[in-house]
């Protein structure tokens, strides 16, 4: 299983290639909409991708719930198989 | 005993194609005086410049009539050459009379065969992949499908999520019969088991999960669409020009990136008319055909491959050749 560095880190560059954010602004304590600027359908698409790259399920209820950056490697650390 | 059963045309193709919208065009900036967004947020999410309303002097069947009438033309046809209409919508005030039989009417097509489709966003396909095999099987001759839709009956005005999406038109295809096949197999589904992300809120206004409707649209439909390829004997660098439903243009896009790693070509066309026509459900993919084709984005013999999906969920696509 990934530790959390490396899931940050992998995060980072699907947000960079849906979103267009720097893969550096990618840090644990930001917030996915008031930091990134990243709206509800690029949530989606981050979110679909990750399914694919850590082997989660992220289902939309909880994808609302992904608010930061933390939240959502805490949710794949404890989801991935 | 054993009944005698028809055998149609060996192929089909498409003989003409048009479409029509209403006059009254609205930009983003008019919804913006009385909703509460702007027309960087539209084009950011939806991609929509404008759309054209209806307003309360013209109905379906009348967008529906004109879109018909204009396609015959294009096909160089007299109204009593079609004997079949089908009129693939989801938005007639009530669900008794069908617009199909009015529409053929009023066109002037006597005593045709007309029936409705209701697939929501994905009727037009549905419609075109059924005009054809009913040629094929000797049902019909020459049949008339016009996806027509006013959507703005069944948005709420002040619902900002959807107001800035839907729209009103109609779009229409002559398919008859054809030397060479240009019609391929329809690909056809449906999803039933999310029926709740795409439903009319008390029977009035269309409500709908935008995430899960996304998740949908950008993971599934691409297959579908593939699907379609396959049957008809190609491969997807064969596809000239992608008209997906004009839904959203990200998921367009969407299902263009996915198309392309499959090996469909960069320089494939992608329709982007939902840009300045919104989305029209089932009118969106014979309006776009319409519109690249008088751009000169499409050009007689270019494979299109088409494909709908939405309320249902449903979803349905196949390739064709462009008149």
């Amino acid at each position: 299983m990934a530790d959390n560095q490396e899931i940050t880190a992998g995060l980072a560059e699907i947000i960079e290639e849906v979103a267009g954010v720097a893969k550096d602004e990618v840090t644990s304590d930001k917030s996915f909409v008031d930091d990134l600027d990243i709206d509800s359908l690029s949530m989606v698409e981050i979110a679909v991708q990750a399914e694919d790259k850590f082997g989660v399920k992220i289902p939309d209820d909880e994808l609302a719930n992904l608010k930061t950056v933390s939240d959502a490697v805490n949710y794949v650390q404890a989801n991935s198989k | 005993m054993a009944l005698t059963q028809l055998t149609g045309a060996a192929a089909t193709r498409i003989l003409g194609v048009a479409s029509m919208q209403p006059d009254t065009i609205v930009s983003n900036d008019d919804l913006a005086k009385y909703l509460d967004t702007d027309d960087q947020w539209i084009q950011e999410r939806v991609g929509i410049v404008e759309r054209r309303f209806a307003g309360p002097d013209i109905s379906l069947v009348d967008m529906a009539v004109q879109a018909g009438s204009l396609a015959l033309e294009d096909a160089g046809l007299e109204p009593g050459e079609i004997d079949t209409v089908i009129v693939p919508n989801c938005t007639m005030p009530s669900p008794i009379p069908n617009a199909a039989a009015q529409v053929a009417d009023r066109i002037g097509i006597p005593a045709a065969g007309a029936f409705d489709v209701n697939a929501a966003c994905a009727g037009f396909c549905y419609a075109l992949g059924l005009a054809s095999d009913l040629i094929r099987t000797g049902s019909a001759g020459k049949v008339l499908v016009i996806g027509a839709e006013k959507l703005t009956d069944v948005v709420d005005p002040y619902d900002r999520a959807n107001v800035i999406i839907f729209a009103d038109g109609a779009g229409a295809m002559v398919v008859g019969p054809s030397e060479e096949a240009e019609i391929g197999p329809v690909s056809w589904g449906s999803a039933g088991d999310l029926v709740d992300t795409i439903y009319m809120r008390d029977h009035r206004y269309i409500y709908q999960e935008g995430q899960s409707v996304f998740r949908w649209a950008t993971t599934k439909i691409a297959p579908v669409a593939l699907r379609a390829v396959e049957a008809a004997g190609l491969s997807a660098s064969d596809i000239d020009v992608l008209i997906p439903h004009q839904a959203n243009l990200r998921i367009v896009e969407a299902i263009a990136k996915r198309m392309r790693v499959q090996g469909a070509r960069e320089d494939m066309v992608v329709a982007d008319d939902i840009a300045y026509s919104g989305n029209t459900s089932s009118a969106s993919i014979p309006m776009a055909l319409d519109h690249m084709r008088v751009k000169g984005q499409v050009r007689r013999g270019d494979v299109v491959l088409t494909v709908g999906f939405g309320a249902g969920l449903s979803y349905a696509g196949q390739v064709i050749i462009a008149p």
